[in-house]
């Protein structure tokens, strides 16, 4: 049986990063909304998301975990470039994550402190996530130019990330912050819609390889449905704010895919930009397929227990759930 | 700088990062046992003291197995800033045990434990329980799989050379490798006597404070009586773990023992400051042919001494230094929880006792760091034994990001650290209320 096991494993890697930005992505934008909102919001804010940010982190690692066992040629490579931002994030996760425990045990200072961190967290790793973003794609190379396109990217990540954190609260709370939340929705689309813009703008000018996969005729026709999927599902979160509390946030999602698909597609099929394949990056097949096996195996379960634990916290979130 | 190059920080920060996050798996794998008992004594007794126990030590899981997380999620991406040549020679094999850690475990801990913290009103007794067995099942996958590949890299075995890298023959031979039921049990014995004086420890802080409600003397109590149990069961653990050592990597043993030289009815070395330049012990106090007798249960036996590996030994002081403490603080941690099961068969628990087992609350962490030194310093320059030296493994990141990086994570290691710990025992002095 012949199986393009790279192939799989792209297609696994692809899963599992983006379920890593729509899951951590809504929980770090909460976090980084976390100072427009009074005290005892922050307490809502943050049992709305306290049972699953753990897990939610956890995507991170199967997806860095996959390009490790997969790609490993790659995972020194691209690691190796992205050290310091790398750094950077881990250090923002590690506040956020300690932070989220101890802004309810401590008290007076201690836990104005913590709040900060909280945020500042949130921030640092979201921003270290989006520059990471940007290095990728204009793969590696030294300059201002490509520096300042990174950092752009980094800031419309923390936009994309707002957005999903507002969508969520519109999902998971109700009165007064479910209102200012739907205020920092249209913030949020508005802060998506000039960083999608730009950074669209910016790739073909930064990369050749990408320039070359969006402006080749006919490809071109189909792909202009991604933008203008884009576009449907911007204006349906706008549309729906007021009228439907899960469909902002699922509006929200659909435009972090339909992103992730326009990326992946520029990018395919190599895993460092114009330079390493996916069939040439990839791990021995022996190792790959018993992998795979257990993946196979496992990840049903993996949904079925995610999807339990989604529902028995479903409905709106309410304060004192944490560290009661 | 003299001996400040790019491998050097990279082992620095490679070697901090991960002492710092076994820290909190060490507490974090038998206190989820632990917590399984405290909420079933609850279901059955239905008595409040027991519900109260669970709510605090619960909170003291969140907290720990949150420090835990972060700090993992930073070797995943370690392996391959640190380490490039580590996953390029053998990732065929570390891989999918990573791999499978995190489909395994790392997801199960990760969800349950929501359901586990906050789920109580919202799930019936029974599936709440599920849920605390489903996170400690986790906690123990994940470190049955990353022992494995531990003793993998200590104790190499199933694999086979494919070109430059390495692939596996048979996995059950990978994962079961010749150290690795030796090494699994030695750890998860460790990690029941460090929850187990953390328990305690805390327990005794609580009714120090006189902030206890009743579930504190229990909880000492059924953790003093764990630990009297698991003690001994860790010294004969420990005990096959070095029998095992000497036959697979003899020269750990000879930097255990500080044995320089190759022979007959070798002396254990109670204390000596090793002199690597000479290759001999200075102000040495022995016990003649006792080394021999421990060993190889022969007062004549040879044993094969750091000249016989020359020039792939590894570092004597740290190693011989750092068994000492691993084994003196066992011997205190063994004759604290006898005494302790002892006396409180019968009596309350006086006020020296109780300053006892709060100072030694977090004497696992000592040993265990102590035993990671050991093991991990005593296996070098291999980083796989007889496949890859560390040095071959290291990456290209330049030492400024190295310093610059090893410096935050220093920073921020040292404050959550304290926070910790200041959290700790901030909880319970306030008992469950908090």
């Amino acid at each position: 049986m012949s199986f393009d096991l790279p192939l799989v494993f792209a297609l696994l890697m692809g899963a599992a990063v983006l379920a890593y930005v729509v899951l951590d992505g809504y929980d770090l934008g909460v976090g980084m909304l976390m100072p427009a909102a009074s005290d005892e919001e922050q307490d809502v804010m943050v049992a709305s998301i306290g049972p699953f940010w753990d897990a939610n982190e956890t995507w991170l690692v199967l997806g860095v975990g996959i390009l490790l066992i997969a790609f490993p040629a790659a995972h020194g490579y691209i690691l190796g470039e992205l050290y310091l931002p790398v750094a950077a994030m881990l250090v923002g996760l590690m506040l956020r994550g300690v932070a989220f425990e101890l802004r309810v045990k401590a008290v007076g200072w201690h836990a104005d402190l913590w709040n900060w961190l909280f945020w500042f967290g949130s921030f640092l790793a979201t921003f270290a996530q989006g520059f990471m973003l940007g290095r990728y794609l204009t793969a590696f190379l030294p300059g201002w130019g490509y520096f300042l396109f990174s950092l752009m990217v980094g800031a419309a990540l923390c936009g994309g990330y707002v957005l999903l954190g507002a969508t969520w609260l519109v999902l998971r709370t109700e009165g007064a912050l479910q209102k200012k939340a739907m205020a920092w929705t249209r913030w949020g689309l508005l802060w998506v819609a000039l960083g999608v813009a730009l950074v669209s703008l910016g790739t073909p000018m930064v990369s050749e390889l990408v320039y070359a996969r969006w402006f080749d005729f006919p490809e071109t026709l189909a792909l202009m449905l991604l933008p203008a999927a884009s576009a449907a599902a911007w204006a349906w979160v706008w549309r729906a704010l007021g009228r439907s509390d899960w469909q902002p946030f699922a509006g929200a999602v659909a435009i972090f895919v339909l992103a992730f698909a326009g990326l992946a597609y520029s990018v395919f099929p190599y895993v460092v930009l114009g330079w390493l394949t996916i069939w040439e990056a990839a791990a021995h097949p022996s190792a790959l397929k018993v992998v795979l096996a257990g993946a196979l195996i496992v990840l049903p379960f993996l949904v079925g227990y995610t999807v339990f634990a989604y529902r028995v916290f479903r409905g709106k979130a309410k304060a004192g759930l944490y560290g009661k | 700088m003299d001996g400040v190059d790019a491998l050097f920080l990279a082992r620095a920060q490679f070697g901090l990062n991960i002492a710092f996050h076994i820290l909190f798996p060490t507490i974090s794998i038998a206190l989820a046992w632990y917590l399984i008992a405290f909420r079933v004594l609850h279901a059955r007794t239905g008595a409040a003291e027991w519900l109260a126990t669970y709510r605090l030590w619960v909170k003291v899981f969140a907290l720990t197995f949150a420090m835990g997380v972060v700090s993992g999620i930073t070797m995943s991406f370690q392996f391959g800033t640190n380490w490039p040549g580590y996953m390029l020679k053998v990732g065929n094999i570390a891989g999918p045990l990573l791999g499978y850690e995190v489909l395994t475990a790392f997801f199960l801990e990760a969800t349950f434990l929501g359901v586990m913290l906050f789920g109580m009103q919202r799930v019936s007794t029974r599936v709440h329980i599920l849920s605390a067995v489903m996170v400690a099942l986790g906690t123990t996958l994940s470190a049955f799989w990353i022992l494995a590949l531990n003793s993998w890299m200590q104790t190499p075995a199933g694999h086979v050379m494919d070109g430059e890298a390495l692939i596996a023959g048979d996995w059950l031979e990978v994962i079961f490798n010749p150290s690795f039921p030796y090494r699994f049990a030695h750890m998860m014995l460790a990690s029941g006597l460090t929850a187990s004086f953390l328990v305690a420890g805390l327990s005794a802080w609580r009714l120090l404070q006189e902030s206890a409600d009743a579930g504190a003397a229990k909880t000492l109590r059924a953790a003093t009586l764990a630990a009297a149990v698991l003690a001994p069961l860790q010294i004969v653990a420990g005990d096959l773990h070095g029998l095992n050592t000497l036959e697979h990597q003899p020269a750990k043993i000879a930097a255990v023992e500080a044995n320089w030289t190759t022979q007959q009815g070798a002396p254990l070395v109670l204390f000596a400051i090793p002199n690597e330049l000479a290759g001999r012990n200075d102000y040495a106090l022995e016990i003649p042919k006792l080394a021999s007798f421990v060993l190889k249960h022969d007062f004549d036996a040879e044993l094969p001494g750091l000249d016989r590996f020359v020039p792939d030994i590894p570092p004597v002081a740290p190693v011989f230094f750092a068994f000492r403490v691993m084994v003196g603080v066992g011997v205190l941690m063994l004759l604290l929880a006898w005494f302790g099961a002892w006396w409180l068969r019968k009596r309350a628990p006086p006020r020296w006792l109780l300053w006892c087992f709060a100072g030694m609350t977090f004497s696992g962490w000592v040993a265990t760091l102590a035993g990671w030194v050991v093991t991990e310093i005593g296996r070098q320059p291999w980083l796989v034994t007889g496949i890859l030296r560390t040095s071959e493994a290291a990456g290209r990141v330049g030492e400024a990001a190295l310093g610059a990086s090893l410096t935050g994570y220093a920073l921020v290691y040292g404050v959550m650290l304290l926070a910790y710990i200041v959290t700790l025992t901030h909880m319970a002095g306030k008992g469950a209320e908090g």
